[in-house]
């Protein structure tokens, strides 16, 4: 297991390291360190980003980097608050690895963060027809209010 | 072997006019630039997931893909029980492996079969169904459906494998080591195989590692991942078994990979049937505390990964759902570029992404104007097979 | 029974659309050209262009950005042309139809000759349902 040594590593950067159990470790550090420690994960550690889970808390957004150790099967989230609601930003990490780039995109259009320095956040998953600035996964957006028009139905 | 005359299927995904699902700008012969659009399939379900309790999203989850429909509600019962803390008994353990190893078989055999016909050997693509009809009559006798089987609970197994079914079990078994002998013997000695898929669409380590793929994708470019070894579930860790790794990553690598794997499947399942204790399937679980949990698995196509978050109610307050295909498929993006048009449906398949991508697929020159649709792609592709054929043979 | 509809019904051409399915029907579909069941052997076969087909077979809960594309799809189709619903999803949109990204269950856009629900059907529910759509049709 090398979580001792990711914590001897990351001496600073972080504000919590709580291990669930022995495979699932939750760090929480400040959006400005987010580079330097996905920098010292994927490049020191050699290890492989899963995905980024993105949450819509009442006063912040929460973004959770799951970095997994594949040789011990150890994943290490880090959780990033975002406490600017109105104008969320963060840093990309397209320009240390590819794996960003559909993530970051789909975070983006999900919940409106943007990622400073991904080249293309166009519609993935979504419609280009969508209404810009409506995010499906924010508490806000109701499930079955539609933010735009039902087609008109030619029926028999 | 008698062949028949080829006859364009159309594949399971709408044949539309403007498909434009993968745009490939081509000069001349070769393709230089690949566009990539997808969402035809955005159902919103991670938020419905917040919608629906708990169990219900076992349910939800299934649908999310039909091939590997048994991969997600897997990962998020573990998803749960990580966030619980609480561990499947061991009779319920063996059958979800024994489930979920009995997909990776029919799984494969399907892409077989779909990578065959984009060759042009429709007659690979007629066997490896019929010999993939065996496993989804062994899923109805043990779960009572063909494909969406509901084996899957929070806190172990919904149904139990009786005793009587298991000599059925060993016995299909034994009857498709035949057919995975013809196919590994028709990949290794057929010289047209070789010249279609050796060298074609190769995806390097470096890149590999870059895009963060997962599955036989990656380890038929040599990263050496397996969540079934690494991040052990279920009883995989009980049982002997290997992981198959190639280097050349290229299309070969990546069937050979494949057809690796169903032996190994194969395998697990009969020492599993061997080792199978008495005991309880499930445990019971009433409340869902606050807290987090992420489970993974390797479903067929790779590395499977849930994320729940619980407030304590009923209810999911955030479920993310990251499928394998969506890391595999932007790697289309480097190995389709610099290979010739007539490649270019056999390398969108080799990644076995979960929705038959290749027929929404369009052929722009530079300029902007279109010349071919996702159908003539792959005729094109099964017209080189012929060509190289004729070739040989005279 | 008419000339044209004794015609119609004798080999069908089977045109397949997904708009936004889990695949699950889809592979049914397929599977119904497999030795095993060999829909074939009827003279059935799956055409790959709209514009040779008889039957339209529709799969999956339909979302926005399928249902512009079907629209022209079906626009294209030489009439009579038969729909047919194969699946819980395009009968009524299952377990979808509360998102955000949905649109509405396929009789609410067009009228459907046949309803083949299951999740999914199994290919004898399949060929059953063409069955019906024949004897649907030869007996108007």
């Amino acid at each position: 297991m090398i979580k001792d040594d990711v914590k001897k590593k990351l001496e600073g950067k972080f504000k919590e390291w709580r291990v669930k159990n022995p495979r699932r470790i939750y760090l929480v550090i400040d959006k400005v360190d987010l580079r330097e420690v996905a920098e010292v994960l994927y490049s020191h550690f050699k290890m492989r980003l899963s995905t980024v889970s993105g949450i819509d808390n009442e006063d912040n957004f929460e973004l959770i980097y799951h970095f997994g150790y594949d040789k011990t099967g150890e994943i290490f989230s880090i959780r990033i608050f975002i406490k600017n609601k109105d104008n969320p930003k963060i840093d990309s990490l397209t320009p240390m690895f590819r794996a960003g780039e559909w993530i970051e995109r789909e975070i983006h259009e999900m919940l409106g963060i943007d990622f400073v320095g991904n080249k293309n956040l166009e519609h993935l998953l979504l419609d280009h027809d969508w209404p810009e600035g409506n995010y499906p996964l924010r508490k806000s957006c109701i499930l079955e209010k539609r933010p735009y028009p039902l087609e008109e139905r030619d029926n028999e | 072997m008698n062949k028949r005359k080829i006859v364009p299927i159309g594949p399971y995904h709408p044949l539309q006019e403007e498909p434009e699902f993968f745009r490939l700008v081509v000069e001349g012969e070769k393709v230089v630039d690949v566009e990539i659009e997808i969402g035809y399939n955005h159902r919103g379900i991670e938020k419905l997931s917040e919608s629906k309790h708990w169990d219900q999203v076992t349910f939800l989850v299934e649908r999310i893909c039909g091939i590997c429909s048994t991969s997600h509600p897997f990962a998020y019962v573990l998803a749960v029980e990580d966030l619980l803390g609480i561990v499947c008994p061991e009779r319920g353990s063996y059958i979800r492996m024994i489930i979920a190893e009995l997909e990776r078989i029919h799984s494969h055999l399907l892409w077989l079969g779909l990578a065959g016909h984009f060759i042009g050997y429709n007659t690979v693509w007629m066997w490896a169904w019929r010999a993939r009809e065996p496993i989804l009559d062994l899923f109805e006798l043990i779960t009572g459906n063909r494909n969406s089987y509901a084996m899957m609970k929070v806190g172990g197994a919904r149904r139990d494998i009786k005793e009587e079914d298991y000599p059925v079990i060993k016995k299909t078994l034994k009857e498709l080591y035949k057919e995975l002998n013809l196919f590994k013997k028709a990949v290794e000695d057929d010289p047209i195989i070789h010249k279609r898929t050796k060298g074609v669409g190769i995806l390097t380590k470096k890149d590999a590692i870059s895009f963060g793929v997962v599955g036989p994708t990656a380890r038929a470019s040599g990263v050496d991942i397996d969540v079934r070894r690494d991040d052990s579930y279920a009883c995989y860790d009980k049982i002997d078994w290997d992981v198959v790794v190639l280097d050349e990553g290229d299309v070969y690598a990546k069937v050979v990979a494949r057809i690796m794997e169903m032996y190994e499947s194969c395998s697990i399942i009969e020492k599993s049937l061997a080792k199978i204790p008495q005991g309880e399937i499930a445990i019971e679980v009433r409340d869902i505390p606050e807290g987090e949990g992420i489970g993974r698995v390797e479903a067929p196509r790779g590395e499977c990964f849930h994320y729940v978050r619980s407030d304590g109610t009923n209810r999911p307050v955030r479920h993310k759902v990251r499928a394998p295909s969506f890391m595999n498929v932007p790697t289309n993006l480097v190995t389709v570029p610099g290979y010739t048009i007539s490649d270019a449906a056999i390398t969108l398949a080799a990644v076995d992404p979960c929705y038959c991508c290749t027929e929404r697929s369009a052929v722009f020159s530079p300029k902007g104007e279109k010349i071919l649709n996702g159908e003539e792609l792959i005729k094109l592709s099964q017209e080189k097979t012929q060509r190289l054929r004729n070739k040989i043979t005279s | 029974m008419g000339l044209k509809e004794k015609i119609l019904t004798k080999s069908l051409w089977v045109y397949h659309v997904s708009s936004g399915s889990c695949n699950n029907c889809d592979i049914e579909i397929l599977d119904c050209l497999t030795p095993r069941f060999d829909i074939e052997r009827f003279g059935m076969q799956l055409v790959g262009s709209v514009r040779h087909a008889d039957v339209i077979l529709v799969t999956g809960a339909m979302n926005k950005k399928s249902l512009k594309r079907f629209k022209r799809v079906y626009e294209q189709a030489p009439k009579p042309c038969f729909v047919v619903a194969v699946g819980t999803c395009s009968c009524s949109q299952h377990m979808f139809r509360p998102s955000y990204s949905m649109e509405a269950a396929l009789d609410e856009i067009m009228p459907v000759d046949v309803y083949i629900p299951g999740c999914p059907p199994k290919p004898e529910a399949i060929i059953a349902g063409i069955v019906k759509l024949i004897e649907k049709v030869t007996r108007k």
